[in-house]
């Protein structure tokens, strides 16, 4: 009989054990061919280079575009491509264990949008130290080898300024929903804003700055409570893709519709209803895919050792031309490109 | 209680209770157990990472798995206790986040020494934790309720504190230990010191003390631990102050490793400690749990993470897999016990209850046992 006892209870521990052991073991399997081809080729040996992507966060279609971008640019160098990041979570340091990991795989370079300026800096010097090339695109760090921006800050924040002065006809209250409170690019185009509608437009006031995180559902509420505190709100400056087309759905389907502008930096998917349905008239942004091309290229430029990232060197990306890095290792995409019922139709990202 | 089990001597049911888990040999009782199921799946994973994803072998692997788990580490000692007593702690990651708001304030805008700003720091963790265990023991309300308000509140504060600010500029000399190895070369980070420290403190506390005792007492049966004596308000009290403390201590930590202090650090920190500390073997009902299982189950989970994401796999996978695991861990022994009960060898036990001592079932627990001992009495 104690036989018996034992053996029946063994029987559960055991099924127990093995259970867990066949999840834990399929899950780390599953994905062998996967992990053979994105470790060893770190110093770009045989054709181009490794480059690890890292988005502020995954399953943005903007940070999509980019990623699509690169993969275009490394399919033209014969490189790699390996997308990771955080999902949803924005916090400082979310980004921190993909970097990690990319320096224990010894990637080529990092082709990073930073969630935050300083954070991230520790986890970077290591990859560095190991020899892997830093480029940052779409929103800086202070420390990398390249960074690659979309447009300069300066003419990014005076065409939205001018977009929606002509669109309430250059007077009256505005206001801005922006995303994270410490998003590094926002809050240096709203500071830039500030100033161009002190010096060009005293008529337009600005009464409040909103911070919907890029979060859809934050960013819909805000707009509803600023029209809610504003009653004489003219206009809406959303520097953000995800405010922007929450903005603009919010406004869809009120009576504000038509009365209040809205524009902003948004993708053209996103916004295609609203312009189509006269919620929006025009909005700005630069081409994600194009930057995302332009990043991968300046990260296979340093890899190669083509450049090294001082001012004055240059390199040619594909079939953008040629790029000069700037000061502080800046390389400059270009102007703002706007989007209206005209042009819409042309862009799928 | 009833009639039919009034039957059995005193000494029979003290017996019954009191020496039941030692009816088996020392180490069945020892691999017989969820822990052990925890730590040989954490070795089973640890080796098959070891032997076939690229880098994993590498000298890096350790020292940032255990840099990058630090703070639910550090977390996941006091929750243990906590879910012990069968209260729940969800404001930790919000309490990090405020220490190292008062941590960034106190040194950058009251000029205060650093020394004396984390000080500050560690003591808001500990005040919030005291808030917490106030209104749960004294006030006695529920503690998902409390601490899912107090998640909301003390995040707020962070955030108000700080507004749009990211504060950054701490002494390089601090923020240089955190990444620090206890030797040169080695794969462990300094920070490993005072989570064994402190992980022996707990493990002490819970295990071989009667303040311990009265941890799981007031888990089985709350009623049942006042009547033995046990200050099931004072104790809670602490335990929630400990919790608060230790994530104070894990918020300065946080914000001098990443060298910023930010009102959204550490979101959703919490519920990654609570999946630990079930996966390591705690019931979240309370009574049952062991800390060295709990440490085993935030490596199982810290390892898993790093060796997927080293194989290139994407972070929603490693999250369902995870996610599987932890339901499967608390699926597992009640599908197993209701499997077993079934056994012709269970209904033949039952049978013959009165003349062999009865001996826990592997997955039940003592929880079953003891308080159906108390019930009878």
């Amino acid at each position: 009989m104690k036989h018996m006892l034992i053996k029946t209870r063994r029987l559960p521990a055991l099924a127990a054990l093995a259970l867990t052991a066949t999840l834990a073991l399929s899950a780390c399997g599953s994905d062998d061919g996967d992990g053979g081809d994105n470790g060893g080729s770190g110093g770009g040996g045989g054709g181009g280079s490794a480059i690890t992507m890292i988005p502020k966060s995954l399953g943005n279609p903007y940070f999509d575009a980019s990623t699509a971008g690169a993969e275009r640019a490394a399919g033209e160098f014969d490189g790699s491509i390996e997308e990771v990041g955080p999902t949803g979570d924005a916090g400082p340091d979310s980004q921190v264990p993909f970097i990690q990991t990319a320096t224990q795989q010894g990637v080529g370079a990092l082709v990073v949008s930073a969630n935050d300026p300083s954070a991230l800096c520790d986890s970077l010097e290591q990859a560095q130290d190991v020899d892997i090339k830093v480029v940052t695109f779409d929103s800086d760090t202070e420390c990398r080898d390249l960074f690659v921006n979309q447009a300069d800050a300066q003419g990014i924040a005076s065409k939205q300024i001018e977009l929606i002065a002509d669109q309430i006809g250059g007077s009256g209250d505005i206001a801005i929903l922006s995303a994270a409170a410490n998003a590094t690019n926002q809050n240096e185009w709203i500071s830039l804003m500030e100033e161009d509608l002190a010096a060009n437009y005293p008529d337009i006031n600005l009464v409040d700055t909103v911070y919907g995180d890029d979060d859809d559902q934050k960013s819909f509420d805000q707009t509803a409570a600023l029209l809610q505190a504003n009653p004489n709100l003219k206009g809406i400056v959303s520097p953000t893709t995800v405010g922007i087309a929450a903005a603009a759905r919010y406004l869809s389907t009120s009576e504000f519709k038509g009365k209040v502008a809205l524009t902003g930096l948004g993708a053209p998917s996103q916004m295609k209803t609203f312009i189509d349905d006269g919620t929006v008239t025009e909005f700005a942004l630069w081409n994600p895919d194009d930057l995302g091309y332009l990043a991968a290229y300046a990260a296979e430029a340093l890899v190669s050792g083509d450049i090294s990232g001082e001012e004055g060197d240059t390199f040619t990306a594909g079939d953008l031309g040629e790029y000069t890095v700037g000061a502080d290792g800046i390389v400059v995409l270009g102007e703002p490109f706007v989007f209206d019922a005209s042009n819409i139709n042309d862009f799928d990202f | 209680m009833s009639a039919t089990t009034t039957k059995k001597t005193i000494d029979e049911a003290v017996d019954e209770r009191t020496y039941a888990s030692y009816a088996r040999p020392l180490l069945w009782r020892l691999v017989a157990t969820r822990e052990f199921a925890v730590v040989a799946l954490l070795l089973l994973v640890f080796f098959y990472s070891r032997a076939n994803i690229v880098g994993f072998d590498g000298p890096l692997t350790l020292y940032f798995l255990f840099l990058q788990s630090a703070p639910i580490m550090l977390l996941a000692l006091p929750m243990t206790l906590v879910i012990i007593t069968g209260e729940i702690d969800l404001s930790v990651a919000s309490t990090m986040a405020l220490t190292g708001a008062i941590l960034g304030i106190a040194y950058t805008k009251w000029d205060l020494p650093f020394v004396l700003s984390m000080v500050l720091a560690i003591g808001v963790g500990l005040a919030c934790g005291l808030f917490n265990g106030f209104l749960v023991s004294y006030v006695k309300l529920p503690s998902i309720a409390v601490t899912i308000g107090t998640l909301a509140l003390y995040r707020g504060l962070a955030q108000g504190f700080l507004g749009t600010e990211a504060i950054n500029g701490f002494p390089e000399k601090w923020t240089d230990l955190t990444k620090e190895r206890i030797s040169d070369g080695s794969s462990y980070p300094l920070v490993l010191i005072p989570f064994v420290v402190l992980a022996i403190a707990f493990g002490l506390l819970l295990h071989f003390s009667s303040f311990g005792r009265g941890v799981y007492e007031i888990g089985l049966n709350d009623e049942a631990a006042r009547f033995t004596g046990v200050d099931i308000a004072r104790t809670k009290l602490i335990l929630f102050a400990l919790a608060g403390a230790v994530a104070g201590l894990a918020g300065v930590y946080q914000t001098l490793y990443s060298g910023v202090a930010r009102g959204d650090a550490s979101q959703n920190l919490e519920l990654q400690v609570i999946a630990a500390v079930l996966l390591g073997g705690v019931s979240i009902f309370g009574g049952r749990g062991t800390l060295p299982g709990v440490v085993a189950g935030v490596l199982l989970i810290a390892v898993i993470n790093s060796a997927m994401r080293l194989d290139g796999i994407r972070t929603e996978v490693t999250d369902i897999i995870i996610g599987c695991l932890l339901v499967a861990s608390v699926l597992a022994p009640m599908l197993l016990t209701w499997v077993s009960g079934l056994a012709p060898g269970r209904v033949r036990r039952t049978a013959s209850r009165s003349s062999t001592p009865t001996e826990p079932s592997v997955t039940g627990g003592p929880s079953l046992d003891s308080k159906s001992a108390n019930e009878r009495q």
